[in-house]
């Protein structure tokens, strides 16, 4: 399966001090799919993210983008690649002193070449794509609601039309509603663009509704990589409890109903 | 799918055609957000002149396109009753016209307003603004000030509720890290000002007084100025900083839930121990500024350090310490309150908390330096 893996995690170890994360961890994220990343707290989902952005260096093993390492690319590679990238943080990390809209142009700015006026156009557009409302864009992330900031952070990581799409936890503190227009918009932009999805998520309608593969996370490592109709079937624990737990059949049920 | 990098794409070009009464849009190359800067001009141009029922895409050039691009071509039939009517396309495309609905479908488009940014009106207006935001400011103030006070007496008459441990560890910080720096200044200034009356003196035939002079200058005004100053320079923007720090978090709002009262738990703390530690830091800042001038006289002078302090001693009167010292807890309450009512101030963004402790340093020192004048002259009505 790793014929087309645009992303390879490769015997990855993480810790901090005495405290091992990840040991010998293997993933592989295909050209456009969406993966969903599921795991316990604290079992270290977005600190896998946060190593394959290249935020934290990992302690052993090696990331491997289009099949060449990571750490063996210059600075300038490195850039270039992460202009593709798309991050949505866990809090949305949006700039605080730059209002909504500058904080959709900040990468257009950063990286493109075009008129201020289309910059704040397309801006507007991928607010608009995230679910906002055009009166949102003068105002600053500070005066925002939760799920509002989520969905600028989605539109600033939409703004360059990523080839990858990383989203730690897009859904959660959202409403249903808007949680179903999400997952439907991922879907749409991953089907109409190719657009490769890492998505860490609990929410298990988004994982029955758009992940194509589902990794699960436990002791340390990968535990499956599998769509989720294989996952039901799995004999681990915790997976099993994940899937089979009340919430897990009420979001089977909803899928199947 | 997206190539790995830019250098891979090809370049958007657009060609326009008339067809009879219909104007058709030939979009050559990738049309990607990296590419289309140069597009939008001509697009205008075209949507300014040309009907929307009339603009048909010809799809068969394109190459790549993005939710960018899709935009942009989709702009020109935006104003038309039915945009995404076959009548507008033409050839096909793999996810183009898709897209291109998708997008539409899900933006609306209003530009954002602007504000005038210049002009008379605007300039009054400002002005006006800022004078009233002085007022509010020194109201607001004022109002914490009366809030820690009553914080203060409350916690008096319940003297169990008063927080040792965060008010002793205000204090080392404070006052026991900041007697080093305290110290070395004030030196420097008892020197410069042994220094400057030594060398006037001289010239007049009086160069014992400089022991006077540095004596009633580092007493009275250096010594307390000094500390005051370093207070504010050092604590009061901790102070500013760090409870700015917990109310982005929501840490004061936490704690307001839990039903502590951050008066209590952070500002009177902090307030006690610029209160208690101003007038010792003033006390080292006095001794060190004396034995600067002490050290300038001795060498510069011959003025032997048993002579200086004899004459220290006969010349002049205590009332110049007490002075000094009476201003200390005055200067200390000023800057931590100051310092704590700005981090109060804090919003969720990080420039209100860098523009807040600004503030809040720049007011304190602006206040010492006001109340330092005031207390000359009552001294001076009072004949001290």
């Amino acid at each position: 399966m790793s014929g087309d893996a645009l992303i390879s995690v490769r015997n990855l170890r993480t810790a901090f001090g005495a405290h091992v994360v990840h040991d010998n961890l293997n993933l592989d994220i295909e050209r456009g799919e969406i993966l969903g990343v599921v795991g316990g707290s604290g079992t270290g989902k977005t600190v896998l993210l946060n190593t394959i952005l290249g935020l934290k260096s990992a302690d052993g093993g090696d990331i491997l983008f289009n099949g060449r390492h990571f750490s063996e690319l210059g600075l300038s590679e490195r850039r270039q690649i992460a202009s593709h990238w798309g991050v949505l943080f866990q809090n949305g990390a949006l700039f605080t002193s730059l209002s909504v809209l500058e904080n959709v142009m900040a990468p257009l700015r950063e990286h493109v070449d075009m008129p201020v006026s289309l910059m704040e156009e397309i801006a507007g557009m991928k607010l608009g794509l995230a679910g906002l409302d055009p009166s949102a864009a003068t105002r600053f992330p500070s005066e925002l609601s939760g799920g509002m900031r989520k969905r600028v952070a989605l539109a600033r990581a939409l703004a360059l039309d990523p080839e990858i799409l990383f989203l730690d936890e897009p859904t959660a503190g959202l409403d249903p509603i808007g949680a179903a227009a999400f997952d439907s918009l991922i879907l749409e932009l991953s089907r109409a663009l190719g657009l490769t999805v890492m998505m860490i998520t609990h929410d298990l309608d988004s994982l029955y509704e758009i992940c194509d593969r589902v990794a699960v996370l436990a002791d340390k490592r990968v535990e499956a990589v599998a769509p989720i109709r294989e996952l039901l079937n799995h004999p681990h624990p915790w997976i099993r409890e994940y899937f089979h737990g009340p919430r897990g059949r009420a979001a089977l049920a909803g899928k199947e109903s | 799918m997206r190539g790995q990098n830019v250098d891979t794409a090809e370049q958007a070009g657009l060609v326009v055609r008339e067809d009879g009464r219909k104007t058709v849009l030939e979009p050559h190359g990738d049309w990607l957000v990296d590419t289309i800067g140069r597009q939008d001009g001509p697009l205008r141009a075209v949507e300014a002149s040309v009907a929307p029922g009339d603009i048909v895409i010809d799809l068969t050039h394109l190459g790549r396109i993005d939710t960018a691009g899709a935009y942009l071509l989709g702009r020109v039939t935006r104003r038309c009753g039915e945009p995404d009517g076959d009548f507008h396309y033409l050839g096909d495309h793999r996810t183009a016209r898709r897209l291109i609905e998708e997008v539409r479908n899900r933006t609306t488009v209003c530009e954002p307003e602007r504000e005038p940014t210049f002009g008379f009106m605007l300039a009054m207006a400002r002005i006006g603004a800022g004078l009233e935001a002085a007022y509010v400011e020194a109201v607001h103030t004022f109002a914490f000030f009366g809030r820690t006070v009553t914080t203060g007496l409350r916690t008096a008459a319940q003297p169990w509720r008063f927080r040792l441990t965060p008010t002793v560890w205000a204090m080392e910080e404070v006052g026991v890290n900041a007697l080093p720096i305290v110290s070395v200044l004030s030196f420097f200034i008892g020197a410069v000002v042994a220094f400057m009356g030594a060398n006037l003196l001289r010239s007049v035939g009086f160069s014992v007084f400089t022991v006077e002079l540095v004596g009633i200058a580092v007493l009275r005004e250096f010594g307390v100025l000094i500390t005051a100053i370093m207070l504010a320079a050092r604590s009061d923007s901790a102070f500013t900083a760090s409870i700015g720090a917990m109310k982005m978090q929501q840490e004061i709002d936490a704690m307001r839930v839990l039903g502590l009262d951050p008066y209590e738990a952070l500002v009177l703390p902090r307030v006690v121990a610029c209160v208690l530690m101003a007038p010792l830091l003033t006390f080292g800042a006095m001794v060190a500024g004396i034995f600067g001038g002490m050290l300038v006289a001795w060498s510069a002078q011959d003025i032997s350090p048993a002579l200086f302090f004899t004459r220290f001693h006969s010349e002049l009167d205590w009332s110049h310490f007490w002075v000094g010292m009476s201003k200390a807890p005055v200067f200390g309450l000023v800057v931590a309150v100051i310092g704590c009512r700005q981090g109060m101030e804090v919003k969720g963004d990080v420039e209100s908390l860098g523009r807040r402790v600004t503030a809040s340093v720049v007011q304190s020192i602006f206040a010492v330096i006001v109340l330092e004048a005031l207390f000359a002259m009552m001294y001076l009505e009072l004949g001290i």
